[in-house]
């Protein structure tokens, strides 16, 4: 019961992992960056859900809405403003941008917000289900969260492949320069994933506070490189790999917090991470690369 | 090489602008007096004012003004005007000494350290090089005061862990006893230790130890469910309040019935916005500080901190770091500390009176001070009971 | 590589700036101290002015040179300063010279981050990108996590090592803690100082800078900018990787002894030696121009000191930091594209590719 209780602890935080990761892996296959901003953005879509629905007393609802046009907003603007100028730079130039960009947001959000932890009340109404007598407990936060992942992934997929500006994204990720000269719009094709993208991370930041209730300022720094790790895990660019990487991460995380040690889970973890790269040098689902000559 | 020149060169220039404004801050350097000629004594300190621990440091930061602006409108020390300047460390320990040396040329004269154990070690380390005056609001670290010119107006980790496991043990709270704890945090493990080596003396059965760390303080169903499986009657939380309030809503849904023991660290939990606070009812803690007590120095900050800052911030660490200017005005007084004097000197004259005063404050009552910096007061333990603290 | 020697002159001739850069920095500070003007913040700033400097020529190594990007310098960092900060304590009351221990120290710590260098750059061998990327991150990570569940005691019977508690470590009555788990190392001497960071600096410029123009270095370069071929005029590609992982590791191994010795307080956090830090050290080699030794040491001391000036604008000193970097890192590859058009002279031209290759690792 124990396990099986690990497990489902697991896959309730692995499941927020993979949602932040699907906008990581998104962004990196398309925009080729690490975007480390997402974290951040995260917590400003966490943070207009509080606004809108606990200061304001709107529904959460109206919340989650505002959440997701303001987040889209954002990584849209900060897409054109900071990284569009950086399209011909090396992708290590975009990244420290990113990290800029996470600064800014985090002690953007401290001078608004302050410092303090907020406690945010859970969006989700489903009640938790009892299995096994009371001994094993699912919150309706895991079920939403895992629903929401499933769904997300699916749209994704199917985005991707079967519509035109998904077909773009394929293309532009494949080869930039290909693309454009196919008639694809680079610029708009980027900003589109970038919006996508934030419009995720809203959706993570919801859920991720709703299982989590402590809402803060760097509530998205940690969460961030967790699903960055997630992400590179399941193969950073593939979409299921994302899914996969989260969810096997949380479970690895509960399963070496549970049976091995507490105090050592995080180098556990990251030890298991190791390992499996070297084994599969390009993550769980990632594409092998083959070298030109 | 060319596109650094350019940056070198925005750089520079707003360096020239920083450095103006600190040049303009830096005009009354040595002047001791304040715009309209009073006599001015500067009190500077460092804390984590933005990142993870930025709650903390901002509480300090908040407490300190209040009192200091308390002191000025009431006139000052003995005609002396109060400055306060709280500088950003992040909670790092190289940080805080760039914290101090400004805080240095800023013309600082007596101290309130730091606010985190770590940087407070760093801190006391250059100002005891100075002798400079340090009383730390809330540095708990034994190491944090080393040296005879440092106090504290908190209790130090072993103070705290051991009046835990005795009160646990003398009040037959409980025998089986659970810790959650952060091991990547001074004070969290420091507690932790002390308390698990007491509770050896005083026969309590430590069940299970579980940690958490910076990077994993969100999930704590995995440690939650080892201290249900434990058999224990109690769990002791030797830390903060945000992790403690994840904590208490998540044994709540994981099913995990045992009664909750705290430390210092856990006072705040009740002016967390929007918290469900039927969650920590039945919580008992050891603390200094009660937000609801009825006692006059209490409802004083109480009313003016919320009116000035709100609650979000107002926690234990407020409460200490404005016991703290209060506490430096008595030992000013005692000392008859004037302006002109040399930091060096303020702080001969103060580490002399403060073992000699005896202070009342929103932290504790007839509060005394041995020579090796700690302070002699009461824990009050206390649980909460329909979202308020009472005395055990 | 046909036009040897000019190539040579011109090389030689960079390096002499960079030396001269160095030599007025030296300069610039110590006049600036003599005649008394200088501010207790700009003073305190010295040493850990030399340390990043020294961490960033350091990473460069491995991001400029050979290529691959690590987010795990930190953990170097911190296995040096901990390494170096130990051995200090340890042998604080000794007899014996302070400097020789102080000399002790930084070797012992230097030599210790190498091997862990070492250790980490052969299963990373296969790893590419960001691959490579998250594995250092997590070796970086795994070592800070580790060291803050350390004791280590000593007394009459020799050390006693806990990865528990304090308890576990089972000490004598005249024992005493030397690493107090998440408390870390307390009272180590400060020994370090703006002379002796100084040096430390310039001997990592001059092995970085020596190791660059030689057989070595060349060969590692090759590797960046282009493995297949490199591999395939016989190149160990391995060889090289390990040396550079390890030289790299070695000297941010001291540039961690140096960080140790100059504060009392030694403590591993996410800010100090976690991937925060690792980061930061990139962004100092990325600014300063990936592959430019000069580059990365005049930005790792711009940017160290500039939150430090910043301190006079209160609350929004971070917001303020958080947007000049941004605004530098665009300013600065404006101007890239720009000049790129203006370098009309052949030399200029092969070092912009080099730069722009080096960037797409």
């Amino acid at each position: 019961m124990e396990f099986l209780s690990y497990i489902v602890s697991g896959i309730s935080l692995g499941s927020i992992y993979a949602l932040i990761a699907l906008g990581y892996t998104m962004v990196y296959g398309i925009a080729k960056m690490l975007n480390f901003a997402h974290g951040d953005i995260i917590m400003v879509g966490a943070f207009t859900v509080f606004t809108i629905s606990t200061t304001f007393g709107l529904p959460p609802i109206v919340g989650i809405i505002g959440s997701v046009i303001i987040c889209t907003v954002l990584g849209v603007t900060i897409e054109k403003v900071a990284y569009k100028p950086l399209r011909q730079a090396s992708s290590l130039a975009v990244l420290i941008t990113a990290i800029g960009i996470s600064y800014f947001l985090q002690n953007a959000a401290l001078l608004i917000f302050g410092s303090g932890t907020k406690s945010f009340t859970s969006v989700v109404n489903i009640p938790m289900i009892k299995l096994f007598d009371g001994q094993l407990t699912i919150s309706g936060e895991t079920i939403a969260t895992i629903v929401v992942s499933v769904i997300i992934m699916i749209a994704l997929t199917l985005f991707i492949n079967h519509t035109k500006p998904g077909k773009a994204m394929l293309a532009v990720s494949e080869d930039r320069d290909a693309a454009q000269l196919m008639g694809i719009n680079v610029n708009t094709t980027i900003s589109v994933t970038f919006a996508i993208g934030s419009a995720l991370a809203a959706v993570a930041g919801t859920l991720l506070c709703s299982a989590y209730p402590a809402l803060s300022p760097t509530t998205g720094a940690m969460p961030g490189i967790k699903a960055f790790t997630a992400a590179v895990f399941g193969g950073i660019g593939s979409v299921p790999g994302a899914m996969i990487g989260g969810i096997l991460l949380g479970i690895i995380e509960n399963l070496s917090k549970g049976y091995i040690s507490t105090q050592f889970s995080d180098a556990i973890v990251f030890a298991v991470l190791i390992i499996v790269l070297l084994v599969k040098p390009t993550g769980l689902m990632g594409k092998k690369i083959n070298e030109k000559v | 090489m060319k596109n650094l020149k350019k940056v070198l060169a925005v750089v520079m220039a707003v360096a020239l602008i920083a450095t103006c404004f600190a040049a303009c801050g830096e005009k009354d350097d040595n002047a001791n007096t304040g715009n309209s000629g009073e006599a001015v004594i500067k009190i500077g300190g460092s804390g984590p004012l933005t990142g993870d621990y930025a709650q903390y440091g901002n509480g300090v930061k908040n407490g300190a003004q209040l009192a200091v602006d308390e002191i000025n409108a009431a006139g000052g020390i003995n005609g002396i005007k109060l400055e306060l300047d709280i500088q950003d460390d992040e909670a790092d320990a190289e940080k805080a000494v760039n914290a101090y040396n400004n805080l240095i040329d800023w013309g600082m004269k007596i101290s309130l350290g730091s606010v985190t154990s770590g940087s407070c070690i760093a801190f006391q380390g250059k100002a005891l090089a100075d002798n400079m005056f340090v009383l730390t609001p809330s540095a708990t670290a034994v190491e944090a005061i080393d040296g005879d010119n440092a106090f504290r107006v908190c209790f130090s980790d072993p103070n705290q862990g051991v009046a835990s496991a005795d009160y646990i043990a003398d009040n037959n709270v409980a025998q089986k006893v659970a810790v959650i704890y952060d091991s990547s945090n001074a004070y969290s493990q420091g507690i932790y230790e002390k308390f698990a080596a007491e509770a050896k003396v005083k026969g309590l059965e430590i069940v299970t130890a579980q940690a958490f760390t910076n990077d994993t303080k969100t999930d704590f169903s995995a440690q939650l469910q080892a201290v249900k499986s434990s058999g224990a009657e109690l769990l002791f939380l030797p830390i903060y309040y945000s992790e403690a309030s994840l904590i208490f809503a998540q044994a709540k849904s994981a099913g995990v019935d045992v009664k909750y023991f705290g430390c210092d660290g856990l006072d705040g939990i009740l002016t967390i916005p929007n918290f469900d606070i039927s969650l920590a009812e039945g919580v008992m803690l050891l603390t200094p500080f009660s937000a609801t007590a009825t006692d006059e120095y209490t409802v004083n900050f109480v009313k003016k901190y919320s009116e000035k800052y709100g609650t979000d911030t107002m926690n234990q660490f407020a409460a200490d770091a404005y016991d703290a200017i209060y506490i430096i005005k008595a030992a000013m007084e005692k000392a008859n500390i004037t302006a002109d004097m040399s930091s060096s000197d303020i702080c001969d004259a103060l580490k002399t009176a403060m073992t000699q005063i005896t202070v009342n404050g929103v932290t504790g009552t007839d509060i005394k001070w041995g020579a090796d910096g700690e302070p002699t007061k009461a824990p009050k333990a206390v649980v909460i009971k329909d979202g308020a603290y009472q005395a055990l | 590589m046909a036009k040897k020697s000019i190539k040579l002159s011109s090389t030689s001739k960079n390096n002499i700036v960079t030396y001269a850069i160095l030599a007025a920095i030296f300069i610039f500070v110590e006049v600036w101290t003599a005649t008394g003007n200088i501010s207790s913040l700009f003073k305190g700033l010295l040493v850990p002015l030399c340390t990043y400097a020294i961490l960033a020529v350091s990473l460069n190594l491995v991001v400029g040179i050979l290529g691959d990007l690590s987010l795990g310098h930190a953990g170097f960092m911190c296995v040096g300063a901990y390494t170096g900060a130990f051995f200090s304590v340890l042998f604080k009351n000794s007899e014996g010279p302070e400097w020789l221990r102080f000399v002790i120290a930084l070797l012992l710590g230097g030599i210790v981050a190498g091997i862990f260098g070492l250790l980490i750059a052969i299963p990373v061998l296969r790893l590419k990108g960001d691959y490579l990327a998250i594995v250092t991150l997590a070796f970086g990570e795994i070592i800070k996590n580790i060291v803050n569940l350390l004791y280590v005691g000593v007394d009459s019977k020799g050390l006693h090592i806990s990865l528990t508690n304090s308890a576990n470590l089972n000490l004598e009555p005249d024992g005493r803690m030397i690493i107090k788990g998440a408390l870390g190392i307390t009272g180590t001497p400060n020994d370090s100082n703006f002379v002796v960071g100084f040096i430390l600096l310039v001997i990592t410029v001059i092995v970085s800078l020596n190791l660059i123009n030689s057989r070595t270095g060349r060969a590692v370069m090759s590797i960046r900018d282009n493995r297949i071929a490199a591999q395939s005029i016989g190149i160990n590609i391995a060889k090289y990787k390990l040396i550079i992982f390890t030289i790299s590791a070695f000297f941010a191994g001291i540039a961690g002894v140096l960080y140790a010795h100059n504060i009392n307080s030694l403590t591993a956090t996410t800010k100090n030696f976690g991937y925060n830090m690792s980061i930061m050290i990139l962004v100092f080699v990325v600014l300063g121009g990936i592959g430019s030794t000069r580059g990365s040491f005049i930005a790792a001391m711009i940017l160290t000191a500039l939150p430090e000036m910043l301190r006079s604008v209160g609350d929004y000193r971070m917001l303020i930091y958080a947007l000049l970097l941004i605004i530098m890192m665009i300013a600065n590859n404006n101007e890239k594209i720009r000049s790129f058009e203006k370098r009309i002279s052949l030399k200029k031209l092969i070092k912009t590719k080099k730069e722009n290759r080096g960037g797409n690792v």
